[in-house]
């Protein structure tokens, strides 16, 4: 194994009514792929963007090379060879990849102007030697979130990064698009480039990294071989404890179809699309990203408009063309993006968990303020929601936290079916099996529930059934005990390689 | 340079900030407001050898300040949601000759409605009509048709102006209102009779009744919890079931409605309805409500704040005036202080990790 090219030592970082973390280590070896994982909050990011300059340390010491240094922001970062590849990407549409890589250090000509020609043909010449199927000049709006990410990853290269951060990069890829990501993360490896790897991922952890370290509470746990660990061994270490189950999905008494939808039709996403499910149930729909799956339940949910189709609820017609109808009928909807649609950052954590449900707390328009002080405590104790207060804004909190509440909000509003989209999407594994185990919970209190998942472990362990998208339409269905990885996968890849071509 | 920028994440400069043990620093921020309230009145006492704190110019100071402060409480519901009004300076113009132009002395000089006698009611309600009326057009350009509020509410400036002028006439003032109009900008409430200059003065009382109610709607109902969630995250508030378009038709309407009121206030204060009055009062009014803590990036902001806000915009206006700083100064003085409150928002506000 190579020498220590990034020694982090002592690092303390506090946010207001948090410490982030205390006194962290983190040793880099040139030329290995070395993952970080934890619950979400265990402050691997936070540490990450330490190192690359976007938070400043409050105490503690970084080395590079054996000689300490002072990074203030990313450019600093840069100029030691560190680059980040963030969870979301930030670039400008409107630019060509090209211009996006070179963005800030513009290529000139010899009359000294800025030449897209010269950018665009030493972008390419990246792009060319490591293997990434992109045009340089192609705008970055024309682009899929994956071949963005490589991008990304070009200009990181076009940089001379030695040191590249990936903040979870594959919770928004396909498996196919994985794979390229891994096959180009092998080859920097070889080249000597020292890859930093935060996921959820368990298989991906295994697959890729040459070292592990583990964080818990903002605090450095252990530093392994990959080779060295099991995924429970890991799973232990992340957690404090072992898990006993990771989908505590409890048997519950399917009851009578409460939710019809028939021929629901929008655009070239939603397509003829006819289910149903019924009380008790944990319906999951499976799919690849934009299979239509999300599309199918927001228009159900009234968010897009619907172009035909009819939706019944307990055998009785309902209209919904505003979400505020679909609440009104009984159905509450997690979306997949829990900060463009789900948190508002800068309202408290009680103001987020009872937005929806305030009708409920009203006498003649006024709010009946301790009524909604105790619903949201008692919320906050049953999913042991950690905040500091019910008072503190919602962004200050954790992913996984941030979930717990939007899950509160829905809860609050007592729905008798409840859409969660992505339920688990970049949440740490103990606040996943809570979250799994809440869903259990609620199925057997009588509700439907229906659940869009990417993850196919979660789709197998937590549906009664599955129902399975491909291009807009519902192309078939498999109960729990048909339901293997591979029959989901050939349904939902049927129509794929004609729409590759 | 600008291009740069956007290569790095927005958090960056903000956290450095933010990186405390104690909130002491959150308090301070929270209520520097109040303090920089007390150092001008304190300075500007000492300055003029205490003229300026003497009750009678204190409660002037109010008094002037509570046309800009009711038009600052409904601009408040406005910021939240990450809204702007610029058209309530010209409703107070419209609301205000309407509302004169029917509470003249019909025995007067230049009178719009000749032998008509209404009772003063009529014309005062008939300015929070039109306020209320063109708030709510606001509100439904906004909400309907999609105009950002900016542009709605810029035309609805040009238009309620125009109006104003049209309804005039020539141009001319209504004048000769009568005394139980004048009143409600000149007279004085809980008035000792044996002392000249006792009591308080309407327009305050009136300041602080809008306040009142505006801060409870804002704290204690559904519509006013609904107002921080639009301005937090319109798709997540729309997702939760809250129907945007209803409710920022009230907004608008609020804020309208309260221009009109405004123009009432002012229109009695100087005995006539003169078609240019509350002239520029908009920037005023946004200006006591990013000073007061209202964020511009929408979600936050207190009705507290606001009148604290409006009463400093007073008190640095009086103590120039005491001091004798020409008006012009006085203009630029105004614009520091709006440039210092959106750098200390966008210092305390922004997003964090």
């Amino acid at each position: 194994m190579g020498k220590f090219i990034v020694e982090m030592k002592g690092i303390t970082k506090r946010f207001p009514g948090v410490l982030a973390l205390n006194d962290v280590k983190f040793n880099l070896r040139a030329g290995t792929v070395h993952s970080l994982m934890g619950e979400n909050g265990a402050g691997k990011s936070t540490l990450m963007k330490i190192l690359a300059g976007v938070y400043t340390l409050d105490e503690g010491q970084i080395l590079i090379d054996g000689k300490q240094v002072s990074i203030t922001d990313p450019r600093s970062g840069l100029d030691h060879g560190i680059a980040m590849i963030h969870q979301e990407l930030s670039f400008i549409p409107e630019l060509s990849a090209a211009e996006n890589i070179y963005l800030g250090r513009e290529l000139r000509n010899r009359a000294g102007l800025v030449s897209k020609h010269i950018m665009a043909e030493a972008a390419q010449k990246v792009f060319d030697r490591w293997g990434i199927k992109i045009l340089a000049s192609s705008l970055m709006r024309d682009l899929s979130v994956a071949q963005a990410q490589m991008v990304e990853i070009a200009k990181a290269i076009a940089f001379d990064a030695r040191i590249i951060i990936m903040d979870e990069p594959t919770s928004a890829i396909t498996d196919r698009e994985v794979a390229a990501l891994h096959k180009i993360i092998g080859q920097l490896r070889e080249a000597g480039t020292a890859i930093i790897y935060i996921t959820h991922k368990m298989d991906e952890v295994f697959a890729i990294s040459d070292e592990i370290t583990i964080f818990r509470d903002g605090a450095w746990v252990a530093t392994e071989l990959s080779k060295e660990m099991t995924r429970d061994s890991l799973i232990s270490l992340m957690v404090g404890r072992e898990l006993t189950t990771l989908f505590p999905k409890s048997e519950a008494k399917i009851g009578e179809v409460i939710l019809e939808v028939k021929n629901l039709n929008r655009g070239r996403q939603v397509r003829d699309v006819s289910f149903n499910v019924k009380r008790g149930e944990i319906l999951g729909f499976a799919g690849l990203m934009g299979s239509g799956r999300t599309e199918v339940l927001e228009t159900l949910f009234g968010i897009y408009g619907a172009e035909s189709g009819s939706i019944k609820i307990n055998g009785k017609e309902i209209k919904i063309r505003e979400p505020h109808q679909a609440i009104a009928a009984g159905i509450g909807l997690l979306t997949e993006d829990r900060k463009k649609t789900g948190i508002m950052g800068v309202l408290s954590v009680r103001d987020n968990m009872s937005v929806a449900s305030l009708s409920k707390f009203t006498i003649g328009g006024i709010l009946r303020k301790p009524l909604i002080e105790k619903q949201c405590e008692e919320q906050r104790q049953a999913l042991s929601l950690k905040t500091p207060s019910l008072n503190q804004q919602i962004q200050n909190l954790s992913g996984g936290n941030q979930q717990k509440v939007l899950l509160s909000r829905w809860l609050l509003t007592d729905p008798d079916i409840l859409i969660i989209d992505e339920p688990t999407r970049g949440i740490d594994v103990g606040a996943k099996s809570e979250i799994h185990r809440l869903m259990s919970e609620l199925a057997k209190q009588g509700k439907a529930i229906i659940m869009v998942s990417s993850e196919m472990p979660e789709i197998l362990g937590m549906s009664d059934r599955v129902v399975v998208m491909c291009e807009g339409r519902l192309v078939g269905e498999v109960s729990r005990k048909e339901a293997t990885q591979e029959k989901i996968m050939e349904l939902a890849t049927q129509f794929s390689d004609e729409a590759v071509a | 340079m600008a291009k740069k920028v956007i290569t790095e994440p927005p958090t960056t400069t903000t956290l450095m900030t933010l990186s405390q043990k104690f909130n002491w620093r959150e308090f301070l921020q929270k209520y520097m407001i109040v303090g920089v309230l007390i150092l001008f009145v304190t300075i500007l006492a000492i300055m003029t050898d205490g003229n300026s704190i003497e009750p009678v110019n204190l409660v002037n100071v109010i008094r002037q300040v509570s046309a800009i402060g009711i038009i600052a409480v409904g601009m408040t519901f406005v910021i939240i949601t990450l809204g702007i009004d610029l058209s309530v300076g010209s409703i107070l113009g419209l609301a205000a000759v309407v509302a004169a132009s029917l509470a003249q002395v019909p025995t007067g000089s230049l009178v719009k409605f000749e032998g008509i006698d209404l009772p003063v009611i009529v014309g005062v309600l008939a300015g929070l009509a039109v306020g209320a009326l063109a708030g709510f057009t606001n509100g439904v350009l906004i909400a309907k048709f999609r105009l950002a509020p900016f542009i709605a509410t810029l035309g609805m400036m040009s238009i309620a102006r125009g109006l104003a002028y049209i309804y005039t006439g020539d141009g001319r003032p209504f004048s000769d209102l009568k005394p139980e109009y004048n009143f409600i900008g000149q007279g004085y409430l809980f008035a000792d009779p044996n002392q000249p200059l006792s009591g308080i003065p309407v327009p305050v009382v009136l300041f602080l009744v809008v306040a009142g109610v505006a801060s409870f709607v804002l704290n204690y109902t559904k519509f006013g919890r609904y107002n921080f969630a639009i301005g937090g995250n319109e798709t997540a508030a729309r997702v939760s079931g809250i129907r945007i378009p209803r409710v920022t038709i009230v907004i608008y309407t609020i804020s309208g409605l309260l221009a009109g009121l405004a123009g009432v206030l002012l229109s009695a204060r100087i005995g006539s309805g003169n078609s240019t009055l509350g002239t520029g009062i908009e920037l005023d009014a946004i200006t006591a409500v990013i000073i007061g803590g209202t964020s511009f990036k929408g979600g936050i902001g207190t009705i507290w704040g606001t009148i604290v806000g409006a009463i400093l915009i007073g008190v640095i206006n009086n103590g120039l005036d005491l001091l004798n700083v020409s008006p012009f100064m006085q203009i630029v003085v105004k614009g520091l202080i709006i440039i210092i409150a959106i750098i200390i928002d966008e210092r305390k506000n922004s997003k964090k990790i």
